[in-house]
């Protein structure tokens, strides 16, 4: 089929509409003007959202994807526009979240002679991508998107960029639209292939087990789940821990939760690890962040890995049997095969454990974050979507806002990007317009993006934009105190503005909270405001801490879960 | 509860010890590829020691053999990384016993007429060819195993190198096996 009606842009546009993509976040440019006029001329439903900065339009897109499943569109100019999606690249790849940012290029003689706006995204991007292309051929743009959309939402999910020189997108379109996809080196269908014989050496190690736990991760959340995990814990009796990207993924309410593990997660999940005479991870790469010590880590059990991606097997931790494929292919396979163990002794420890170390912390000497979270998270019942950015409030956040559905925690994991949370809210918040979004950013993370505060309010988006403002980098900060001897450097945010007149200034109402008595009112004031987004200026304790704690390179055994009376050892392992 | 206070030893070095290895990679012909897989060994410290790149006999892919060395531990993982990348289609390490490997070297000493025929002697011990004579010069092409390579050119540092270009080894699986 050919027609000459078309010019690459608008074919490429028609290629996006019809793989059913239905937003592009993005920011405009003059190497991408063709493909933003091609928004224009062809009829698509597709929803452009114009971001005020290319980073912010990455994320939305993130959310958006977190948030659904399904992938969006990022498209952005050449050079600067570009290199800001550079960031939220990375947040993605590290995350596994599927995206299709599509970029605009300098003509294609221009290439390599430093021209205007001209930057080698497809170089710079390659580390922090799935896979990437520089389009040389205005025929093959339908194809590429094709692959594109493909290669993001198969196998192991993650982002795609397509760079588009100028003349690429403005020549006429000759080829066709419906051109096959061409991938001989991706074949991600093998990953629902289920390998018999490690189901038949992991149905037996289970079958012998009398103290195992489940580890979910984002694997488990990807494939969906979440049904056939809480089918085989219930079958077997077996608790369930999550990393923090796989919350929600298991009913965190559930009897057999024992909520998040690792550096800031529960004692309990930490205690079960150590104690577990198995480990069963469906769909979690053993983080640095949750293995503390790797020749340490479960060394009491068998560990059965359940992973997508043959490249994370032996990565950090050995297991006696890998199964390499789909969560859900693999848990229906354990699921047949699944029968009660006797695991009465080990719930009744366990549950000892959540009696002795409760996730708490102190209402008295002023306002917690953890107090403004759990509000939150009681008076919506935690039926809300809930974005982070990155620190002490992720954890507390993670900690206190418990999630009993998938795809309602959104943060950023294995890249732990600032600036996150707000904009990763905004695109959650167009995929599910129904649904409360809260955004729970630290002051430092909201400064990164807050300039999307236009995008939410053009859009009315009901967004309760919470800033749990302790005025310092409260992460590091704690660090510096338990580890370099209070010494602060680079972490005392003083020059903070006043967070509700600048959200006055885009026309967005706020709330402040000072006094612990005073934030159920507030809480609810905000959550009652659905006319567009609300910030919540939360003025919090400066220098509190996050417990428990596993500082960075020490084993679970070595779990902190109270202020330590004595000046700490630096860590030796990851950052 | 008493507070524990962390003393973390020494954290596990990598090993430091370095051994070679021959991987062949059939990759998309196309713009990029050696890029995307020279970045999965840099980020993992392995050193390429040699590279060859040809078009296959289908022209729309390419075969890679790359002697890289690095820590034998982290070889499993590299493997399956760069077989991770949309565009390769497969990578397999190739062991001496499993593979034949050759590499060509090209030689250029100064030699006088009087040490010539001792330097064509030696050339010809190694079934080297001259590609190039002049008065005061000789080029010698050998191919073989890299350690003929190697003694060749120990072989030939009694005249004066001038330089040596070796192609890098090119590897493939013995008997009916897929390189």
């Amino acid at each position: 089929m050919s027609t000459t009606s078309l010019d690459g842009a608008q074919a490429l546009i028609k290629t996006l509409d019809d793989l059913g993509i239905e937003y592009i976040f993005g920011y405009s440019g003059g190497a991408a003007i063709p493909i933003f006029d091609a928004l224009e001329t062809v009829d698509t439903r597709m929803k452009f959202i114009l971001v005020r900065h290319e980073q912010g339009a990455v994320h939305m897109a993130d959310g958006y994807a977190r948030a659904t499943g399904k992938p969006a569109a990022v498209l952005v100019t050449s050079g600067p526009g570009a290199g800001n999606t550079v960031t939220g690249l990375m947040t993605a790849q590290m995350d596994s979240v599927p995206m299709i940012v599509l970029c605009g290029q300098q003509v294609t003689w221009m290439l390599g002679k430093d021209a205007f706006q001209e930057a080698d995204i497809f170089g710079i991007t390659m580390p922090v991508v799935k896979h990437n292309y520089l389009v040389k051929e205005t025929n093959d743009l339908p194809k590429i998107a094709r692959e594109a959309y493909h290669i993001a939402t198969t196998g192991r999910p993650g982002p795609v960029l397509i760079d588009i020189p100028k003349d690429i997108s403005s020549a006429e379109f000759h080829g066709d639209m419906e051109a096959e996809i061409d991938l001989p080196g991706y074949h991600p269908e093998e990953a629902f292939k289920i390998d018999a014989a490690a189901v038949e050496e992991a149905v037996e190690i289970i079958a012998h087990s009398r103290r195992p736990v489940i580890l979910a991760g984002q694997g488990a959340m990807i494939s969906r789940a979440g049904k056939e995990l809480i089918e085989l814990a219930e079958t077997l009796g077996c608790p369930v821990t999550t990393t923090l990207l796989g919350k929600g993924v298991f009913p965190e309410t559930h009897e057999l939760s024992l909520g998040m593990l690792g550096m800031h997660g529960t004692a309990y999940a930490n205690k079960a690890i150590v104690e577990a005479d198995l480990i069963l991870n469906v769909g979690s790469r053993f983080d640095d962040r949750i293995i503390g010590k790797p020749h340490m880590f479960g060394r009491n059990a068998k560990i059965i890995h359940i992973d997508i991606d043959p490249a994370e097997m032996n990565k950090m931790i050995q297991p006696h049997v890998q199964i390499i494929g789909d969560a859900k292919a693999a848990l229906n396979e354990l699921n047949v095969r699944a029968d009660r163990l006797d695991t009465g002794e080990w719930l009744d420890k366990l549950n000892g454990y959540k009696k002795k170390h409760p996730l708490t912390f102190r209402k008295q000497g002023g306002l917690r974050m953890q107090q403004v979270i759990q509000e939150f998270y009681l008076q919506t019942q935690g039926k809300a979507i809930v974005s982070t950015d990155v620190g002490q409030h992720q954890m507390w956040a993670a900690q206190f806002f418990l999630n009993d559905r998938p795809h309602e925690w959104l943060s950023s994991g294995g890249a732990g990007t600032m600036g996150f949370g707000f904009p990763a809210a905004i695109g959650a918040q167009f995929a599910c317009p129904d649904k409360t979004v809260i955004a729970f950013c630290g002051d430092g993370g909201f400064q990164m993006t807050l300039f999307e505060l236009a995008t939410a309010a053009i859009h009315k988006l009901p967004i309760k934009i919470v800033v749990l403002n302790n005025h310092y980098l409260g992460m590091v900060r704690q660090w510096q105190e338990l580890f370099f001897e209070n010494r602060e450097s680079g972490v005392d945010l003083i020059g903070n503005p006043d967070f509700g007149k600048l959200a006055g200034a885009y026309g967005i109402p706020s709330v402040n909270i000072k006094r612990p008595a005073d934030v159920s009112r507030m809480v609810a004031k905000a959550l009652d405001y659905n006319d567009g987004p609300i910030l919540i200026n939360a003025e919090c304790v400066k220098t509190d801490n996050v417990f428990p704690m596993i500082p960075a390179g020490a084993a679970l055994e070595d779990m902190i879960t109270e202020p330590p009376k004595h000046q700490m050892a630096k860590p030796t392992g990851s950052t | 509860m008493s507070t524990t206070v962390v003393t973390t030893d020494t954290p596990v070095a990598p090993p430091t010890k370095q051994t070679a290895h021959t991987l062949s990679v059939f990759v998309n012909n196309k713009a990029g590829v050696l890029m995307r897989i020279c970045q999965v060994f840099a980020r993992r410290g392995f050193n390429i020691d040699s590279l060859v790149v040809s078009q296959g006999r289908d022209t729309r892919y390419s075969r890679m053999t790359i002697g890289i060395s690095g820590s034998p531990g982290g070889l499993e993982q590299i493997i399956k990384q760069v077989h991770k990348l949309i565009d390769v289609i497969h990578c397999f390490e190739h062991t001496s016993e499993e593979s034949v490997t050759r590499e060509l070297l090209l030689i250029k000493i100064k030699c006088s007429p009087e040490e010539r025929s001792h330097a064509l002697q030696i050339a010809e011990h190694f079934g080297g060819k001259t590609v190039d004579l002049t008065p005061t010069s000789m080029i010698v092409t050998i191919h073989g195993g890299s350690r003929k390579i190697d003694s060749a050119i120990g072989m030939f540092s009694q005249f004066q190198i001038i330089e040596t270009v070796r192609t890098g080894k090119v590897v493939m699986a013995r008997g009916e096996q897929l390189t």
